[in-house]
């Protein structure tokens, strides 16, 4: 499956079908810190992710002591 | 996973509560939070006009949409930093959401206005960009609601916001910060009531309305924001929370019910008298504001020669 990443933007490719708690191992993201979006819509860790679905990994921290 | 509230199958999960929600339930969720944050501490009573500070952000955005939606006098403040091509995607994403929303919005531009942006301010006074910024916003967005006619200044801060905070406080026991780390700010001769209506929520549910409620908003980081103290900070909770959810919360609620309480004297003796700042008027210990010491450095260093902005470079875990 293709995977968006952002800051900085990028694309990486994973071998499905796994589930989204095992992809954010995966790439060695903390899942306090990303949301994951199939298609248009938000899914669960438990979720099953298919090999042929696009998949956003959003990054939900901002910075800035403003 | 099921939502807890109505077992439709859920699209976010909310560890702290132990909690999966329904697209529907979440976004009421999201605004049971607010009107609970606004209750509880009395941060706007019913008819006041309200002024929110919007970013382009997720956090001010969905505060805007969350504050019109509970019925509020609700009005939109931006305020153009000069950052380059972040500043101009977010001033669209502004613009868009006021316009879907029919709101309305006051925008004040800070190169044309006072002909400079927060990399030039913040090379000008050396300081950091972040600390240039953050004094440009308290004395404009003030200014504004003061001019305007508003009642209070609400901000998009979130729980993992001021979570950070504290930490970054309690490390190095900043007493007198400590004791002004409050979700309400009073207003008081030359300042307007200051309150953070999202402490409820954390910057991932902020994150998860937005994408739920069709919010489309600046995803990219402030390229200013590299190596700021208050990323680690976050970075860091979010350890903690992910073996341990609802961390963050009980350190910041914890922190305004026990902790709180002990500093409050502390600061209000240091808070001092306060006289008019001999340029804007605004109130300030003595002498010059801030803000107006800030636009003064940038005109010394003569027309102000633009400073580039970062590029983004890549970034460990976080
Ligand atoms: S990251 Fe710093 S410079 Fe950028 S908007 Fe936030 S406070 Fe301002
Ligand atoms: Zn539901
Ligand atoms: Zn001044």
């Amino acid at each position: 499956m293709k995977v968006l990443l952002r800051n900085p933007r990028r694309e990486v490719d994973v071998v499905g079908p796994l589930r989204v708690g095992a992809l954010l191992r995966h790439l060695d993201l903390n899942r306090e810190s990303v949301l994951v979006i199939r298609g248009d819509t938000l899914v669960t860790e438990d979720a099953l992710l298919d090999d042929t679905d696009l998949i956003e990994v959003r990054p939900v921290i901002s910075g800035g002591a403003g | 996973m099921r939502c807890r509230r109505c077992r439709a199958p859920a699209v976010i999960e909310v560890r702290r509560h132990n909690a999966g929600f329904c697209s529907t339930c979440f976004l009421r969720h999201c605004a049971e939070q607010v009107r609970r944050a606004i209750e509880e501490h009395k941060m706007v009573a019913p008819g006041e006009r309200v002024l929110v500070a919007v970013s382009g952000g997720k956090d001010s955005l969905a505060l805007w949409d969350l504050l019109l939606d509970l019925g509020y006098q609700a009005d939109g403040l931006y305020l153009g930093l000069g950052i380059g091509a972040y500043s101009d995607e977010s001033g669209a994403y502004v613009r868009t959401f006021a316009e879907s929303r029919q709101a309305r919005l006051v925008e004040i531009d800070l190169p044309s206005r006072f002909g400079f942006g927060v990399p030039e301010g913040a090379a000008a006074a050396r300081r950091v960009p972040c600390s240039a910024c953050g004094l440009s916003k308290r004395h404009l967005f003030n200014q504004a609601a003061l001019n305007g006619g508003y009642d209070v200044v609400a901000t998009g801060h979130n729980l993992d916001d001021e979570a950070a905070v504290l930490l970054g406080n309690v490390l190095r026991w900043s007493t007198d910060y400590l004791g002004r780390q409050e979700p309400v700010l009073p207003e008081a001769a030359g300042f307007a009531r200051k309150v953070k209506p999202l402490i409820r929520l954390g910057e991932r549910e902020m994150a998860a309305y937005c994408v739920l409620r069709g919010i489309d908003y600046i995803v990219e980081e402030c390229p200013m924001a590299e190596g700021n103290r208050h990323l680690g900070y976050k970075a860091a909770l979010n350890l903690i929370e992910e073996a341990s959810p609802g961390s963050k919360q009980a350190f910041y609620t914890g922190f305004l019910a026990r902790g709180l309480p002990h500093f409050r004297p502390e600061s209000e003796e240091d808070r001092g008298e306060l006289k008019p700042c001999t340029t804007c008027g605004a109130p300030t210990p003595s002498g010059q504001c801030a803000f107006c010491r800030l636009v003064d450095s940038v005109a010394a260093v003569g027309e102000s020669t633009p400073v580039p902005v970062p590029t983004r470079r890549r970034r460990a875990r976080r």
